[in-house]
């Protein structure tokens, strides 16, 4: 039995099944639903199911019922959580307890978003109601806007420059430049960041995500049901949850973040790991500041030497702790959920199919922020057990 | 950033109340420019009147 408070066993739920839609970037002649439903497919096709053997689904920003619907599905279980980004995250969390507690066998768990062109009409989170009354009427209404906000007390107390800020964008190309799929891919450097476009000082437009069209999907079963697939399973080793605040303006300590901090503990308690296990790390980046905080927040840094441990290349190709190999947000792709491009990477990393493979990985951590630091989720993958 | 209703630049803060509450304002009578908003300037109410609400905003605190 599994103890208190865990989701499930360790290493118990496998990933079987993984892919992101057939095209990312600009796809303006696909709806948000036909996102999810083409990823979904791929990721039937890839572990060689049926949607018949579909028993459990889980999406976010987009009506559960809808998804299972164009699919054509009859789940006895489904999970709508929406709480950002990370949702996806989130999700594995629940499916494993799901699974475990016998409410289904075989979880899909479908993203699509219409990001870039707006074929949509759900948002990707519910607008808080605290923000539209008191953060909307000064002209807070974009991420830019928002999320942006605590960086300059963090970049004070945590000794973090402009340049080391750049350096998230600079490292993170350089593994975007290794995925044919990333859709920034040139090498750009310190001076390209921070000569490009002002946003909303101090984030330039280089050190904020792509805006982007895309889907991704999952399949999750029992971890003794793996060998019927022809993918290599990826254990769920442990798995973390948290929310904070409704809104940045509410956010406990803007130098840390509480559910940053709640959801990695839980996620290597349960996992029962150190840092010097993790091969692989995802950190969700919206914006360049993100990692920062996940890095010191997750404990991988002690606090106030993030921003010198980017910027000296401990993330980037070779370094010791390979980060957001994707090319994150930033490079890849960032629908405006982006947490499901950072478990495809985490998935193909402990496939050893990633085209940034970091070789001998045997355990990835994904860690995803949720609205403007509102919810967090983190994940152990693993491919041994 | 644009936003309906402003004119970029314009400055949006997280603002402390010497009481500790904190709130979301716009600093005004100051010019939008990193080099005249510091983290932890003193500043002081001024109440604004748009669209029929009146919005609390702050500017640099008068000596």
């Amino acid at each position: 039995m599994f103890q208190a408070g865990h989701a499930m066993t360790p290493n118990s739920i496998a990933i079987v099944g993984a892919a992101e839609s057939n095209r990312m970037g600009k796809v303006p002649d696909m709806g948000q639903v036909q996102l999810h439903a083409d990823a979904a497919l791929n990721a039937l096709e890839d572990c060689g199911l049926g949607k018949s053997a579909i028993d459990g689904l889980a999406t976010a920003g987009h009506d559960a019922a809808e998804i299972s619907h164009y699919l054509g599905l009859d789940p006895s279980w489904t999970d709508g959580t929406s709480v950002g980004g990370c949702s996806f995250i989130t999700h594995i969390r629940h499916a494993a307890a799901a699974i475990e507690a016998g409410l289904c066998t075989t979880v899909l768990i479908t993203h699509g978003e219409s990001g870039r062109s707006g074929h949509r009409t759900h948002r990707p989170i519910f607008p808080s109601q605290f923000s539209l009354q008191f953060e909307v009427p000064y002209g807070a209404t974009v991420p830019p806007t928002k999320f942006t906000l605590p960086a300059l007390r963090f970049m004070k107390e945590c000794d973090v420059t402009e340049e080391q800020l750049a350096m998230v964008a600079v490292v993170q190309r350089e593994w975007a430049g290794m995925h044919p799929r990333a859709t920034a891919r040139d090498p750009i450097t310190v001076d390209d960041v921070l000569g490009s476009r002002m946003v909303a000082y101090p984030f330039r437009k280089l050190l904020c995500c792509l805006v982007s069209d895309g889907g991704g999907a999952l399949i999750l079963t029992k971890a003794e049901r793996a060998g019927d697939f022809p993918t290599k399973p990826v254990y769920v080793r442990g798995t973390g949850e948290a929310v904070e605040s409704p809104a940045i303006t509410w956010m406990e300590d803007f130098t840390t973040s509480r559910a940053f901090r709640a959801s990695g503990k839980m996620a290597f308690e349960e996992a029962g790991i150190t840092h010097d296990d993790v091969d692989h790390l995802m950190i969700y980046d919206a914006f360049a500041h993100v990692p920062l905080y996940g890095l010191q927040d997750l404990g991988f840094v002690e606090r106030g030497e993030a921003g010198t441990f980017i910027a000296e290349g401990n993330t980037r190709p070779g370094g010791k702790l390979p980060m957001n190999t994707n090319g994150g947000g930033l490079s890849y792709m960032h629908s405006g959920m982006y947490g499901m491009y950072a478990l495809q990477e985490g998935v193909r990393q402990m496939r050893g199919i990633s085209p940034a493979q970091v070789e001998g990985a045997e355990i990835s951590v994904v860690h995803g922020v949720g609205g403007m630091f509102s919810a967090a989720a983190t994940v152990v993958l693993t491919n041994v057990t | 950033m644009p936003s309906p209703g402003f004119e970029p630049p314009f400055t949006i803060a997280v603002v402390e109340l010497e009481e500790g509450p904190r709130l979301m304002a716009n600093i005004v009578e100051c010019e939008p420019a990193p080099e005249a908003l510091t983290l932890d300037m003193a500043l002081e109410v001024v109440f604004e009147e748009r669209g029929g609400v009146t919005l609390p905003c702050f500017r640099p605190a008068t000596p």
